[in-house]
């Protein structure tokens, strides 16, 4: 038998060929599709969806097949005399369609039980521990073995394993990143943990997928895959307060003036508030607004300029970013402001 | 007093006094509640639908703004909300009031206004849901429910959702809650004790068997949600933390309480469809069900095994690995007595004289699409997959092919094939068959590209998404699909209409299917009192065995029987307010704390006195 | 085939479907037993969800702050003596002994409005020490389930009440089956209450 996940990749793009959508959903890099693994944990997944998709498939036709033979074989012709035998079981066939499912669901059973056990074991002690906190709507990302904190975007580096420790402080959501590292929830009041192996270097696409109220629709994350000295530049840039910490400078007095102080830190500077996204290398993210846009100068005015038309429910209830009704002087100073905390 | 002797044979809706309106206010019929519920449900499933349009027109074309995400989430929490509790349960309803009565023999239900109670207590809470429609204009606040159809704690929090959207949510489904609990005691009494002499449990017919199965999950699993929703309405209304982590609480109870309900819920609307079908696949196969026994435990099975496999609506939540592996191996185990089903309702057909009418197309476009949904929740019953799978939209697709595919097309093929006996002449056959094929083929447009976009990974309830992940093509197919579907719903409700008030067409006759069970021995539509002499059962198809042998089926003894039928009574009418009064008094204290307990109060007098009156009446 | 048209009809006659019982159980205390098996659901989520927070308070009151064994025991022993007149109203009425009924039913619900007096008192005391439905898990637990079952035995004591005057007006046509259906209640609620007695407070002093 050929390594079902190859087989599955094949049957999705038969179906593709059919439907020739599906081929966009089934390849392409940056993609949410769950066909694809890229680390230990969905490449074990898709060995196990493989499986059962054979499986299913198998059934499928056979109980579509039997219907389809007897409705045009049995169908009624309207010269019928009498009655067709009347037949009312047969034990044999009941015991033996009692226990040919038992058999196959042995097949699925025992590898979903090893995946069960494997995927939840203790992470390794060298692993990098990462914890995300789900917030409305956004992503908080905390490195405690470099002592730093940044949103929406996860580095990992190639090959090390990664527990990320799932957490939330207000209501459900849940860490999605079909590709990497699947789907576990992010519960008030407890840890849960996603454990995994990245072995393609790239961005992978993630999103919250526990209904948490307005914006959940656009809430989203990236994870990237570096190669490890790449890891280890970024994070230890990242840990690094911004170059420029003057306090006098025309962009810092405008995030004291626009009180975005009262909710966002910058490492290194007198702006140690955790509400908010931490903005120490705001600069240097490919996104703004949880993986919504581009993070560039257009996007981030838009931003400022009213939050909540760029994400519905934003400051309402005193949840995310509310619209502190900005001059547009303010908003361009603290674009450039932004856009150099690299 | 019971006085027999001039109660021969007393009509529910003779009262000369009555006004129309009155007569069905007051009705104790089984009949008449029965047509009663099926009409709420087609009403509400119409309301349901539209909700489901305004969801696909939203999500036809990435990024649109037709709604609001609000206003989206409200939508599909109440999209849900509404085809679960205000479509397909009451839908099984009314063929539950329509036909235990009948298949088993009796003349009315045991307590026929206990009855008439659980249909005003189920459409007031119907109401209380749907209110909030109306009132949005006229409030600052949000109103709708909108914490989704499972209503998962820390969201529903007053913290989290400030606004009365949550306490309509609640107030609604406890309402729905009664009325459900006060149906289930009620069936569940009346099928044990008013089966017709010989009709042993096994001769029973395999709908009445399924009711009495679905009554049982009815009567278990809703005092789980009630807990449920009495421990969020405390925490919203008097600061208790039963599901805040900060208090000490702990939002997982919430969904454990939730799906010990919800999962059996999910049997609750899928085992009368298979019911039916159980009715419809012998009766135009001309031959018995094969292996009846077996559907039954098979069904049994699947009732028992719905209250162990609730976890596994929380494999994503982090319960451990041995909680994941157990409620895995539990949930695979109802593939088994499900399997079985299927198996033996092919086996049914094969052999048969197949006639396809309508209401057999349903039935056998059922078995083919509830075996697609069945097949998909194999893959996620297994966590790995389940991983990947869980709010998105393969499981949206999943659960469409059991509940829309399965269940909606189960009750379906029960409306064509006992309309004739509940309205005397035929739905149209032939609009009946190209309704089918619009729905089913709009059907499998809406649901199937589901699969795909879920295994791109578009989660579930999201207003909007991005161009570009490949979900954009499958997401305008399922548009259209969903139009179709509304099309072919149009149809329907068109030639039902058309066909209740239709005075010509062909007459039904006693039993225009040549079906097997009791209710095919009464009139169509069947007299107040049903039979005019108890029939003594010799089979479980005495209809049949009647007609074509080889035993005598049933017999209608030639004694002379004193017919006394429950009157009319408005008690039922005035408890359902009382009850519903209550509960809405708590929703409004939400917002108007010492107004809404004097409300509460108020409501327990006039549901003692309801109590009082209705332990009181006389019979006529 | 037809069962008797009267005798096995209890309260009210309104419902004459009731008077049919095939499985020989009157349709009433089927019922009853029906709602009973739904009531054990009720107070199993209440159960499951105090064991589930037991101990898990944050903060104080803790129970062995506010609980009084001594009170409690009464009111539990209260509870039991009611059980026990509860049965003799049965056997009462059953004989159609009709005023010795009546005494042991108005001895029941003089029982059940003792320990719901108790419990008023031991709600009150507990407040009074700094327990309330918001202060801790305890207090939002305990509260719930032990008044919810306070609001079963309220019920109990109505139920009760209506029957001592229907029976004493003659509205029922069958004193002992109606007596036998709400005493199956009451025992009911009195072993829910064994349980909570348990697991609530006897449970707090076996270490």
């Amino acid at each position: 038998m050929l390594a079902p996940r190859r087989l599955l990749a094949r049957l999705f793009a038969v179906v593709g060929s059919v439907l020739p959508l599906a081929l966009v959903a089934g390849c392409g890099s940056s993609t949410m599709s769950t066909i694809e693994g890229h680390s230990d944990l969905t490449r074990s997944i898709l060995d196990i969806y493989g499986t059962i998709f054979w499986i299913d498939l198998f059934l499928f036709v056979l109980v579509q097949g039997i219907l389809i033979v007897a409705v045009i074989k049995f169908r009624a012709t309207g010269k019928e005399t009498a009655p067709p035998e009347q037949v009312h079981g047969n034990l044999q066939m009941e015991v033996g369609w009692t226990i040919a499912p038992v058999l196959i669901l042995l097949v699925i059973a025992i590898p979903t039980v090893s995946f069960i056990f494997d995927s939840q074991a203790q992470a390794k002690d060298d692993a990098l521990v990462v914890n995300a906190t789900g917030k409305q709507w956004w992503f908080k990302f905390e490195y405690p073995g470099y002592s730093f904190e940044t949103a929406n975007e996860i580095h990992v580096p190639l090959g090390r394993q990664v527990d990320v420790r799932l957490q939330s402080d207000n209501v459900i959501h849940a860490f999605w990143a079909p590709q990497i590292a699947a789907k576990r929830d992010m519960v008030p009041g407890r840890v849960n943990h996603i454990t995994f192996t990245a072995d393609t270097v790239g961005t992978f696409l993630g999103q919250c997928a526990e209904y948490c109220q307005d914006s959940h629709a656009l809430m989203k994350f990236r994870v990237m895959v570096d190669t490890p000295e790449d890891f280890e530049k970024w994070a230890n840039h990242e840990k690094q307060p911004v170059a420029d910490t003057n306090e006098a400078s025309d962009g810092f007095k405008a995030f004291q003036g626009a009180t975005c102080i009262a909710c966002h830190a910058i490492a290194g500077s007198s702006a140690q508030a955790r509400v908010g996204p931490n903005l120490t290398h705001v600069g240097s993210r490919t996104r703004i607004a949880a993986g919504l846009l581009e993070n560039n100068e257009a996007n981030l005015k838009l931003w400022l300029k009213d939050p909540s038309a760029v994400k519905p429910g934003e400051g309402r209830n005193g949840v995310g970013m509310p619209n502190l009704n900005l001059t547009d002087e303010q908003i361009t100073t603290l674009v450039a402001y932004l856009q150099s905390l690299k | 007093m019971a006085n027999p002797a001039h109660a021969v044979p007393a009509d529910h809706a003779a009262a000369p006094t009555q006004s129309y309106f009155m007569s069905w206010l007051m009705t104790t019929d089984h009949k008449r509640i029965g047509v009663l519920y099926g009409l709420s449900a087609i009403c509400f499933f119409v309301l349901g639908g539209i909700e489901a349009l305004v969801i696909r027109t939203q999500l036809a074309a990435p990024g649109q703004h037709i709604v609001d995400a609000a206003t989206y989430n409200a939508l599909f929490t109440m999209h849900g909300t509404t085809m679960i509790f205000l479509g397909v349960m009451p839908m099984s309803a009314a063929f539950f009031n329509y036909l235990i009565p009948l298949q088993i023999g009796a003349r009315d239900v045991v307590f026929p206004r206990l009855n008439a109670f659980s249909f005003w207590l189920f459409l007031f809470g119907a109401i209380v849901l749907n209110v909030p429609f109306l009132l949005t204009p006229f409030v600052d606040m949000r109103v709708i429910p909108d914490g989704g159809w499972f209503g998962y704690a820390t969201l529903t929090e007053k913290t989290y959702t400030p606004g009365a959207s949550i306490d309509f949510w609640i107030c609604g489904l406890q309402i729905l809650g009664v009325a459900s609990m006060a149906a289930g005691f009620n069936f569940i009494v009346t099928i044990f004790n008013l089966r017709a002499p010989g009709m042993s449990l096994l001769r029973m017919p395999v709908f009445t068997w399924m009711t009495l199965v679905v009554q049982f999950l009815v009567v278990l699993s809703f005092p789980c949600i009630t807990i449920a929703l009495v421990l969020l309405m405390f925490d919203r209304l008097f600061g208790t933390h039963f599901y805040m982590p900060e208090g000490g609480g702990d939002p997982l109870l919430w969904q454990h309480l939730f799906w010990l309900f919800g999962h059996p819920e999910v049997y609750i609307l899928i085992l009368p469809a298979m019911g039916i079908v159980s009715e419809v696949l012998p009766t135009f196969s001309r031959k018995p069900l094969f292996g009846a026994p077996f559907v039954i435990f098979s069904g049994i099975t699947i009732g028992l095994l719905g209250f162990g496999v609730w976890s596994h609506h929380m494999f994503t939540t982090g319960l451990g690995a041995t909680s994941d592996a157990a409620f895995s191996v539990t949930t695979m185990l109802i593939a088994i007595p499900t399997g079985v089903k299927i198996f033996n309702w092919l086996a049914t057909i094969w052999g048969g004289q197949l006639r396809l009418t309508t209401s057999m197309l349903y039935a056998l476009g059922f078995v083919c699409m509830f075996t697609m949904g069945g097949l998909s929740g194999i893959m996620h019953a297994s966590p790995p997959v389940d991983l990947q799978q869980q709010d998105s939209y393969f499981v949206v697709a999943h659960f469409h092919y059991v509940l829309f595919g399965g269940a909606v097309f189960g009750l379906l093929s029960g409306i064509y094939y006992w309309f004739p006996k509940m309205n005397g002449r035929f739905l149209s056959e032939s609009w009946g068959k190209v309704i089918f094929w619009i729905l089913f083929v709009g059907f499998n447009t809406t649901f199937f590209p589901m699969h795909i976009v879920g295994a791109a990974g578009m989660p579930r309830r999201i207003y909007t998404y991005d161009a570009g992940l490949g979900w954009e093509t499958p997401n305008l197919i399922e548009t259209v699909g969903a139009f179709t579907i509304a099309v072919g719903v149009l149809f329907f409700v068109i030639d039902l209409v058309r066909s209740i008030r239709s005075t010509s067409g062909p007459l039904a006759g006693p039993n225009p299917w040549d079906g097997s069970s009791l209710e095919w021995v009464t009139e169509s539509p069947p007299k107040v009192h049903n039979f005019d002499v108890t029939p003594t059962v010799y089979s479980e198809r005495p209809v049949w065995e009647k007609n074509y042998g080889p035993g005598p089926g049933y017999s209608l003894p030639t004694v002379e029987e004193h017919i006394h039928l429950p009157p009319p009574s408005i008690r039922p009418f005035y408890l359902a307010t009382g009850v519903a009064w209550f509960l809405v008094s708590w929703l409004v204290a939400g917002q108007f704390f010492t107004f809404g307990v004097c409300s509460a109060l108020v409501a327990v007098c006039v549901i003692l006195y309801s109590c009082v009156s209705w332990f009181l009446e006389e019979g006529h | 085939m037809l069962p008797a048209s009267s005798g096995s009809a209890a309260a009210g006659h309104h419902e004459p479907q009731a008077e049919y019982a095939v499985t020989g159980v009157p349709s009433y205390k089927l019922a009853m037993w029906t709602f009973l098996g739904s009531d054990c659901f009720f107070f199993g989520a209440l159960i499951g969800t105090y064991m589930t927070y037991r101990g898990k308070s944050l903060n104080g009151p803790y129970p062995l702050d506010v609980f009084a064994p001594a009170v409690t025991s009464i009111s539990t022993f209260d509870l039991l003596l009611s059980s026990l007149f509860m049965v003799l109203a049965v056997h009462y009425a059953k004989r159609g002994e009709i005023n010795k009924m009546m005494l042991w039913t108005g001895l029941t619900m003089l029982g059940g409005l003792v320990f719901l007096g108790f419990q008023a008192f031991e709600f009150h005391s507990f407040v009074e020490e700094g327990l309330t439905m918001k202060s801790n898990i305890f207090g939002c637990t305990f509260f719930t389930l032990t008044g919810f079952h306070g609001a079963h035995v309220a019920i109990g004591v109505l139920l009760l009440g209506l029957l001592a005057w229907s029976v004493r007006t003659g509205k029922v046509v069958n004193p002992g089956l109606t007596t036998e259906v709400i005493g199956l209640y009451w025992h009911f609620v009195d072993i829910v209450w064994i349980l909570i007695f348990t697991l609530v407070y006897l449970l707090e002093f076996t270490k």
